[in-house]
């Protein structure tokens, strides 16, 4: 099956997807589908002990943690569309907002049980994305992404005002105590607390909160991974390749574009999802289209087309949302202590412009410099700088 | 935060000192502090530090406000642990604050950006609890985001302390008990602001609402609506518009020709100040006439850093404030001449709010002589206190806002210096703001939640 | 009647601010084949060169502010109105039609900068990447405003002759139009502009060369001409036509910031309705959706379908998009997909 691949990239040149993959580790690794599980296995493994070895930088507490994996599922999605098929949505956050609202209406109505309310915002976010991707597929280009974007931003107005009986507008909507829940009451009696979603019993706060989502994210991980060495796979990637070739030789591109815009979108409705039942409250800020401009940043940061990257750039993008912007001068010159005290006035006027509420200038920065020089992303960079300490190693291995 | 292995034995220290200072206080708190002290919480300050949470907007239309919080908020904490002048440390009648820290731990801080977004800004708030401990949340600057972070609060077991939020909501229908707020609300400021437009303006008048299109904007709309219809005026039309419109001229062209003679905006931060400039500096409206009536605007909630946005077009325009730093009581001149001898400029109401939360906080902590939430939350509901410059004020146990002075306030015609945007029209006693807490609606919910400790 | 004229006027002031910014947008995809996402924050730079101006009118003596007694305050003196009293007072007063002579020279150079420094690498890859490494500056664009800035508006006043409104019913012998001064003013200007781009590229060698580039970028590069300095001049220019377009715009919107995002998709709108490449298109899809989106704000319009103003400006977009998805003027094959 990989060797098809491989063989196929060569034909169709290089972008910075089959470039990856073209790099001799992935080929060893990637030549029988075990090896799928194994690195799936290698992971999840990674991803479980992310508390451990996160703690060190500040980032082992369970809501990044929980962040990183939700973030992770949705720049993933993501990456099935754009990185695969080339196609640039600028409205995903679209899909991301009504599986949240999706979620917490499922934790209203029914149950705090969070497997229904999770297929519930995968389903209403398919929907969503099947009729926003039949429209907008009729184009391409960059005409693709203004249609996106424009329906992500029809989303975001309508749920911020008129909407607001049924997204409860800029509060956001949350859970009461005195909603119906017609499956939870019929078995208990409501308490005198408000409920928490749950999963058969556990309660999905904190750290069970985050194992939950890290189990979705490596399932998913090992969807997407299979996905993409899938003959539905090959399809995208030679439409992103040369999609008029592909319309000569026969094919019809337009439903494997459909099935990878809907996959991608129920991908988004699961991060979705997931982000309310960690924290059942769905605002429409989720929508707007910075929103969806930061799953494109996290996945350009973290590498286009690779498997890992995505993941990679959406807890890089995460960290610095929350960990840089909280720091403030006084962390700085502890963090400057070590040196004498004008060198560290010094460090720290130097520094500070780039930290705490300057975080989004590290932000664009960081960007500006991944797409110049990195255009692989993160992935790239290790790469290049495994290839540079080693020459060959394994590939996609070493983000760990 | 690094584990600290000597905590336990240090603990056990500060348990006896805390209960010693309490002791002295009051003997029913030594009691009530003993049995809480046994009581698992979510961050109970274990070292010699206590962790204090400030979340406020750093970045998007709030950031200088939020900078201006932020500041409050760091002058709260160098008075509490006793540095600078201790401001309004001094004032504050009842006062258990010692200047010593808080239960003598020395007060650190985190501080996190809200972004002004839900999301974001419980993200924050979740960091601050989980990573950095902190044992209370302060800040905000709008009120869907002070929402979304006191829910959270609730459900985590740490207290809220909001900033600046002004929807009738927060403490109405999504009041919590882990949540307090000493800003007003938008019914105060149409109970405080109804009779001043009656006396200055009239009783005959028709009015045209432009309205922010979100909760906050609506609950203003109605809560100001109410108060002019009570008095006798007419509401030609209501209209919402987009949040973040900027250019508002396709809203203002038809005010004229609809026969109202007053405008009000229910607008804050960008909308407001690019609504009131057009329509005062563009569409001349306050030097039209209506019917024989000089056309008036109104903007029911002033902020200092809106003033000074809006430049020239302010002056003359009445509306409501929580706070003004020239008012003519000693706790406000204490405070300002701290504030303004830190930081060069006085401070804005959202500063002053957002520092005395944190006094408070503080104090009650000291009276109950313990860290454990239900029993602070006891100390402050119900609180009547004085001299944190809004004269005699009380947090009311229902719903836990506070209950003060309202001021009206006019952009000054000739200002003398340029931080002196506003004049105080008319102090509005606290019984006229006042109002029965269940006309909103709600429920606090539960002193004890299992929170993060469990 | 009335209201629908104003609606109109509304429409106008509008969309002459939406035409300047798409008008550089697509003659910057017509020409260089960029897609440039720090469109505007190129307005918002513009709109920032006209409160420098005004800072710089206004540099200031510190003197010591004795109505504050409460701590030590400073107040601020123009050195302009201690030098020459009255005239310096009504030169800060011009500050902003003032500012455009800073503006242009200023905005080139910005225009020159980014084309030379960053854009040019990007010519030969792909709509994506662009879109990409634009957004990423756009953002560093307004950070770094905003660390000098800050983030709250800043209020910049129109000339008081020029403030307030004017009864332009009478003109026309109707009664109760009045409407603000400036905003026709900024109306007439959005025009000249226009015109002014329109007759460099129609009457000037150097417009014909890029007219030429539009039609045909590959054969005018094979006839021998230097094509990378005429895409820096291009760039400049539309940086400039960006740039005066903020200029003007600071008494109707107080500048802050986040002004270039709030424009940004909205100006990519108008050039997608217009046809992207034509310079033509982006000028009346610029007024035909100022003018719309001010219908839709009637509250006439909104008591049928609730919502509609917040939403036209899209569904125009996708109506036009799937139905002509060249655009209202775009050439037949151009982008056409």
């Amino acid at each position: 099956m990989s060797e098809t691949v491989l063989t196929s990239d060569k034909a169709m040149g290089k972008s910075p997807a089959e470039k990856d993959r073209k790099n001799a580790g992935m080929a060893g690794f990637l030549s029988s589908s075990n090896s799928d599980y194994l690195m799936a296995a290698l992971f999840a493994l990674a991803i479980f002990t992310m508390p451990l070895w996160l703690a060190p930088i500040g980032a082992g507490y369970p809501d990044i943690l929980q962040k990183f994996a939700i973030f992770g599922i949705f720049a993933l999605g993501f990456n099935i569309l754009f990185g695969f098929s080339g196609y640039l949505s600028f409205g995903h956050a679209a899909f991301l907002g009504a599986g949240s609202y999706a979620a917490v209406w499922m934790f209203k109505l029914l149950s705090m049980n969070a497997v229904l309310a999770v297929a519930f915002s995968i389903v209403i976010a398919g929907i969503f994305a099947l009729a926003i991707g039949f429209v907008s597929l009729r184009r391409s280009g960059i005409y693709f992404s203004i249609l996106t974007l424009a329906f992500a931003q029809m989303s975001y107005n309508l749920a911020y005002s008129v909407l607001t009986p049924i997204t409860n507008g800029e509060t956001g909507l949350q859970i009461s105590r005195t909603d119906p829940r017609v499956l939870d009451n019929m078995f208990r009696e409501p308490g005198a607390a408000l409920p928490v979603p749950d999963f058969f019993g556990i309660e999905l706060q904190g750290w069970p909160g985050f194992y939950f989502c890290a189990t979705l994210l490596v399932l998913a991980f090992f969807l997407t991974m299979r996905i993409k060495n899938s003959t539905f796979g090959m399809m995208l990637f030679a439409i992103k390749s040369n999609q008029n070739r592909m319309a000569y030789t026969g094919f019809s591109t337009r439903p494997y574009l459909l099935a990878a815009f809907v996959i991608s979108g129920m991908y988004a409705g699961l991060a979705g999802g997931l982000l309310a039942v960690t924290d059942p409250l769905a605002g429409a800020d989720r929508m707007q289209w910075t929103a969806s401009g930061e799953v494109v940043l996290m996945t350009i940061l973290g590498g286009v087309g690779t498997l890992l990257g995505p993941v990679i750039g959406a807890a890089v993008m995460k960290y610095l949302e929350q960990i840089f912007s909280s720091f403030n001068e006084g962390v700085l010159h502890r963090a400057f202590d070590f040196l004498t005290p004008e060198l560290q006035d010094l460090m720290v006027g130097i520094t500070s412009p780039f930290v705490g509420e300057g975080w989004h200038l590290t932000l664009g920065l960081m960007f500006m410099i991944v797409v110049i020089f990195l255009p692989g992303g993160i992935m790239e960079g290790l790469r290049r700088i495994a290839s540079a300490t080693r020459g060959r190693r394994a590939g996609s291995g070493d983000a760990n | 935060m690094p584990i600290d292995p000597s905590a336990w034995s240090r603990r056990r220290l500060l348990k006896t000192s805390a209960a010693v200072g309490a002791g002295l206080a009051m003997p029913h708190v030594l009691i009530r502090s003993a049995w809480a002290q046994d009581q698992a919480f979510c961050n109970n300050p274990s070292g010699d530090t206590v962790t204090l949470g400030f979340n406020v907007p750093q970045s998007g239309p709030y950031a200088d406000e939020g900078a201006d919080e932020l500041r409050a908020f760091q002058l709260a904490v160098k008075h509490l642990n006793g540095e600078g002048d201790g401001g309004m440390m001094n004032t504050l009648q009842p006062s258990s604050l010692k200047g010593n820290g808080i239960l003598g731990k020395k007060v650190a801080y985190v501080t996190g950006d809200t972004q002004t977004k839900s999301d974001a800004a419980r993200a924050s708030a979740k960091r601050m609890i989980e990573a950095d401990k902190a044992i209370m949340i302060s800040g905000g600057s709008s009120s869907g985001v002070a929402i979304a972070v006191q829910s959270l609060c609730q459900d985590m077991g740490v207290m809220f302390m909001a900033g600046l939020t002004h929807s009738n909501d927060t403490t109405g229908k999504d009041k919590r008990r882990y949540g307090f707020r000493h800003f007003f609300n938008a019914y105060m400021s149409g109970q405080a602001l109804g009779p001043v437009l009656a006396e200055e303006y009239g009783k005959d008048r028709r009015a045209y609402h432009l309205t922010a299109d979100y909760t906050w904007g609506w609950t203003q709309e109605e809560s100001i609506k109410n108060a002019t219809e009570g008095l006798g005026w007419e509401t030609v039309e209501a209209v919402r518009t987009p949040l973040g419109a900027g250019d508002f001229s396709q809203y203002l062209t038809p005010v004229l020709n609809s026969g109202a003679d007053v405008l009000i905006l229910n607008h804050y931060g960008g909308d407001m100040v690019n609504s009131l400039r057009q329509a005062v500096t563009q569409f001349d409206m306050r030097s039209k006439q209506v019917g024989g009536k000089d056309f008036q605007i109104v903007v029911p909630l002033f902020s200092e850093l809106m003033a000074q946005g809006a430049g020239e077009a302010v002056k003359g325009i009445l509306g409501t404030a929580n706070w003004d730093w020239k008012l003519d009581n000693e706790a406000s001149k204490v405070f300002a001449k701290s504030f303004g001898e830190e930081y060069g400029s006085p401070p804005s109401q959202a500063a002053h709010t957002c520092y005395v939360q944190t006094l408070l906080y503080a104090n009650a902590v000291e009276t109950a002589g313990t860290f454990y939430p239900p029993e602070v939350i006891k100390a402050l509901e119900g609180f009547e206190f004085d001299g944190m410059g809004n004269g005699p004020t009380l947090y009311r146990a229902e719903d836990h806002q506070c209950f003060k002075d309202v001021l009206v306030v006019r952009g000054k015609q000739e200002p003398t210096n340029q931080f002196d945007l506003m004049e105080i029209v008319k102090v509005v006693p606290r019984d006229q703001a006042t109002y029965d807490p269940s006309i909103f609606g709600g429920e606090l919910g539960p002193y004890e939640v299992k929170g993060c400790a469990a | 009647m009335d209201a629908i004229i104003l609606q109109i006027l509304n429409g106008l002031d509008k969309g002459g601010a939406y035409a300047l910014i798409a008008l550089g947008l697509t003659l910057i995809f017509g020409t260089l084949g960029v897609v440039n996402f720090a469109h505007g924050a190129l307005f918002m730079l513009g709109a920032f060169c006209a409160v420098t101006f005004a800072k710089l009118l206004t540099i200031s003596e510190r003197v010591r502010d004795e109505s504050v007694t409460f701590f030590e305050a400073y107040k601020e003196v123009p050195y302009l109105e201690i030098w020459y009293g009255d005239t310096g007072r009504a030169i800060v007063e011009w500050a902003v039609p003032l500012s455009i002579i800073m503006a242009i020279p200023v905005m080139l150079l910005i225009g020159f900068a980014m084309e030379r420094g960053l854009i040019r690498f990007f010519y030969k890859r792909s709509h994506a990447e662009q879109i990409l490494v634009t957004f990423g500056l756009a953002i560093v664009l307004q950070e770094i405003v905003k660390h000098f800035f800050g983030a709250n508006p800043i209020p910049l006043t129109a000339p008081s002759a020029l403030a307030g409104s004017a009864d332009i019913g009478q003109w026309f012998g109707m009664t109760n139009i009045s409407y603000p001064m400036w905003r026709i003013i900024y109306f007439l200007f959005s025009l000249l502009v226009i015109a002014a781009v329109f007759a460099f590229l129609q009457l000037t060698t150097f417009g014909m060369v890029v007219r030429a580039g539009m039609a045909d970028r590959e054969t005018v590069g094979l006839l021998g001409i230097n094509i990378g300095r005429k895409f820096t001049i291009v760039f400049g220019i539309a940086a400039v036509v960006a740039g005066l377009a903020g200029v003007m715009y600071t008494p109707i919107l107080a500048p802050n910031y986040h002004l270039g995002m709030d424009f940004l998709v909205l100006s990519f709108v108008v050039v997608v309705v217009g046809g992207m490449g034509s310079l033509g298109g982006a000028v009346v899809a610029g007024f035909l959706l100022g003018i719309l989106q001010s219908f839709a704000s009637m509250t006439e319009v909104k008591a049928i379908v609730p919502g509609i103003d917040q939403i036209i400006i899209y569904l125009v977009a996708v109506v036009v998009l799937l139905v002509r998805p060249r655009g209202l003027m775009g050439r037949k094959g151009v982008m056409e997909a």
